[in-house]
């Protein structure tokens, strides 16, 4: 069975307790999350999970299917990286020291794509968005020149399919609730 | 101002308006404002009091699978929310309707591991279908209906309402509505007719289909339609061990029991049949055996109601999302009258080698000792109630007997621990089940293991006068265990031999009748003893240990690789 990176949307209520939810369908079939990220999505009301994962792919259509079988998680939808278009962004912190001292960290900075998020004295930021390999690649680069700190954030993607999947999701449900003369008292 | 009621009084009133009149429970410190207010309402909400929180809870399980209705429970924080565990747990793997309400520590103390507080949300999400902690008293009416709802609709489930002393002491407005919508949660989808007539195509092609019966049909009340299906298109029906009571043992359709210690001629057929509808049941590996030898030869049509049940464990071939009722009745009225004579009469030669192998020597046997058989026993006990009681199990050796030789004449019939396999379910269970169902005989087998994991629960039988009837299939042994050790673990009986009480004088001590049945001479005499009174009784059973369940087919092996005895496989001729 290939093992291969899926990434999985969720969208959820937003409402305590989503995340253990979610969580808790990995960590039964001990399943190791690559990367998450949370946020509120375009949708009032509505959060979006992005996690990543490596395993099969069938291993990833059950995980998706307990995931959405919870109550309080409106869809959760499954990608390979061609399907969607995605990003992560990191933070390098380095002695203003060393960026002075020769125009070597100058060099990568501009050729890497990163900017310059704040200069102190003592330190200087850097911001890199891209995918994982080009922000590991900095990371190797500056590694050896004097690098303090570093962070990554989780992946986010937005898929390219032309609309928003949730969207027609939660268009049924509106019309399902019309139809059923629905009362959600919560 | 004076319209406001107490957080713990809307729970109550929430309980009732919501068609609840029977609560199990225990209380203790953080769930005694509840309690206090039930105090005023002991006319329309009953409360039985349990000997424990675990006792509680498969009551509440009992009385929840032989009614249909949701079965509710309370306990408090900390430890009582944590014996609701395995019960919640159980109700998750059997799809059973329970709200359970615990205490909690008031919401300024939670986290900072005050006197009796237990994370009990986090704890119980992975076993509850939805879980909820309640800090105000305005929220609490909003969570009760949605809880019932949730519980009680789609693939039913336990749910958790975790109740903080605050929201039971807070003054609010009562103001309910059920809740009947949610947007993340659909219940009963629609099924698009295009997939019921590709459905009705497959099965009217078939020469050798096969219905699987399973808990979902129960739960749907779609007996009548699996029925008028199987009737019509003159199809078999295996029977998973809760979908048993879903066809009358009798049936000519009904062709026996799936699974690991089901009957010879649904398992062979499973893998000669050339359609296989599934309906409500989730291929348990108990079902299923090696999964990469189960029905080689079918096309498989699977209904449920949980969409994530499809191609979880077997691939199908057309996947049906909705009721059973919904489904089967639809497909009832489609597909084209039969005959299927053949098919039907190839079940036939399997039973007679059952029958002749198997069935003869359990329910009719001669052990010289006189000592008892599990099979007789229970053959005895069923028909002396006419085929029609609520059969209860423990788990075990008592409970694969139990669902072979019992029979049933009526839907709603069998109360057993499938998914999880709880030993100690069975005694509150059967409990729960009579008070939900007091006009219909409730008959409990147990073994002298599982009895005595939950057997505090004979104060219930004590203070409520529960009239169930407890037969003790006592071996002094872990027999189940026994026998795995005995098949493949060179007969090395670790931790199985039980050193017991004196059962008899047990239940008298709670005043309950009971009486030894050592020798196979007294066993009529004394189901006629149980039988004749309304009461509760106990008949304590001198089994023979030796006795193992056959046919059997082992850990890891085909559904059609089936032992006869220790020794020998079934070689269909």
């Amino acid at each position: 069975m290939e093992i291969q990176l899926f990434t999985i949307s969720v969208f959820t209520e937003n409402q305590v307790s989503l995340l253990h939810q979610i969580s808790m369908v990995f960590s039964r079939r001990c399943l190791n999350i690559e990367s998450l990220s949370v946020s509120a999505c375009s949708i009032p009301g509505v959060h979006k999970f992005t996690i990543t994962c490596k395993s099969s792919r069938e291993m990833m259509e059950h995980v998706v299917k307990q995931i959405e079988k919870r109550v309080d998680v409106l869809k959760a939808f499954l990608h390979t990286d061609d399907e969607i278009v995605f990003q992560e962004v990191a933070l390098y912190k380095v002695p203003t020291e060393s960026v002075l001292k020769s125009s070597e960290i100058e060099d990568i900075v501009r050729k890497s794509g990163a900017r310059v998020l704040e200069i102190q004295p003592e330190y200087t930021v850097f911001e890199k968005t891209g995918h994982t390999v080009e922000v590991k690649d900095l990371f190797d680069r500056l590694k050896p020149l004097g690098l303090r700190q570093f962070v990554r954030s989780g992946r986010i993607a937005v898929t390219k399919a032309p609309i928003e999947l949730v969207d027609e999701f939660l268009q049924k449900q509106e019309i399902r609730k019309q139809l059923q003369n629905g009362k959600e008292d919560f | 101002m004076s319209n406001k009621i107490s957080g713990s009084e809307i729970l109550i009133r929430a309980l009732i308006d919501q068609g609840t009149d029977i609560v199990f429970g225990y209380p203790g410190g953080q769930i005694m404002p509840v309690y206090d207010r039930l105090y005023d309402f002991t006319d329309r909400l009953h409360h039985y009091l349990a000997r424990h929180e675990q006792g509680a809870i498969h009551a509440a399980e009992g009385f929840a699978r032989a009614t249909g209705k949701t079965g509710v429970v309370i306990a408090t924080s900390g430890p009582g929310a944590m014996n609701l565990i395995t019960g919640l747990n159980d109700a998750l793997m059997d799809s059973t309707p329970i709200v359970a309400i615990t205490g909690q520590v008031q919401s300024s103390l939670l986290g900072k591991d005050a006197f009796q507080e237990s994370d009990v949300v986090s704890t119980t999400l992975p076993v509850t279908k939805w879980a909820i902690q309640v800090r105000r008293p305005e929220d609490v009416a909003p969570a009760v209906a949605r809880a019932f709802y949730i519980a009680n609709s789609g693939r039913p489930g336990p749910v958790v309402i975790d109740l903080a002393k605050d929201a039971q002491s807070g003054m609010a407005e009562y103001i309910y509505h059920p809740c009947t919508f949610i947007r993340s949660y659909d219940p009963d989808p629609v099924v698009p007719e295009e997939i019921i007539d590709k459905a009705v195509e497959l099965l009217d092609k078939a020469e050798r289909p096969l219905i699987l019966s399973g808990h979902g049909v129960t739960i749907a009340k779609a007996e009548e339609s699996l029925i008028a299906l199987a009737e019509k298109g003159d199809i078999p029906v295996g029977c998973t061990m809760l979908g048993l009571s879903s066809i009358p043992t009798d049936h000519p359709l009904n062709k026996g029991m799936l699974g690991m210690h089901g009957n010879l001629g649904p398992n062979i057929n499973t893998n000669k049949a050339d359609v296989i509808l599934a309906v409500g049941m989730r291929f348990d590996d108990r079902v299923t055996g090696d999964t990469s030898k189960y029905a080689p030869n079918a096309k498989i049509i699977h209904i449920d109601i949980d969409s994530s049940e499809f191609d979880k464990v077997i691939k199908s071939d057309l996947h049906i999302h909705g009721n059973a009722a919904t489904v089967l009745g639809k497909l009832a009225a489609k597909v084209k009258k039969n005959s299927r004579k053949n098919w039907n009469d190839s079940f036939e030669r399997h039973k007679k080698v059952e029958d002749e192998r198997v069935k003869d020597r359990e329910i009719n046997p001669s052990t010289p000792d006189g000592k008892m058989l599990m099979g007789e026993v229970i053959n005895k006990v069923s028909q002396a109630f006419n085929n029609d009681a609520i059969l209860v199990t423990d788990v075990g050796q008592n409970q694969m007997f139990s669902v072979r030789y019992f029979g049933f004449t009526k839907p709603r019939s069998v109360i057993s621990s499938g998914g999880l396999g709880t030993m100690g379910f069975g005694l509150p269970a059967s409990i729960g089940a009579k008070i939900g169902v007091p006009e219909r005989n409730v008959v409990l087998f147990i073994g002298d293991g599982g009895f005595q994991m939950t057997i505090e629960e004979l104060g219930m039988i004590m203070e409520y006068n529960v009239g169930v009837k407890i037969v003790l299939l006592n071996n002094n042994f872990l027999g189940n265990v026994r026998q795995w050790q005995h098949l493949f673990f060179n007969s090395r009986y670790s931790a199985t031999p039980m050193v017991n009480p004196d059962f008899k004088t047990l239940a008298s001590a709670y005043g309950i009748a009971a009486r030894d049945v050592t020798h196979r001479d007294e066993l009529e005499d004394a189901i006629k003893e149980m039988v004749s009174t309304d009461k509760a009784f106990l008949l304590n059973v001198n089994i023979d240990e030796t006795d193992m369940v056959f046919p059997m087919t082992p850990g890891g092996h085909g559904v059609d690789e089936i032992l006869l005895n220790a020794t020998e496989y079934y070689k269909p001729v």
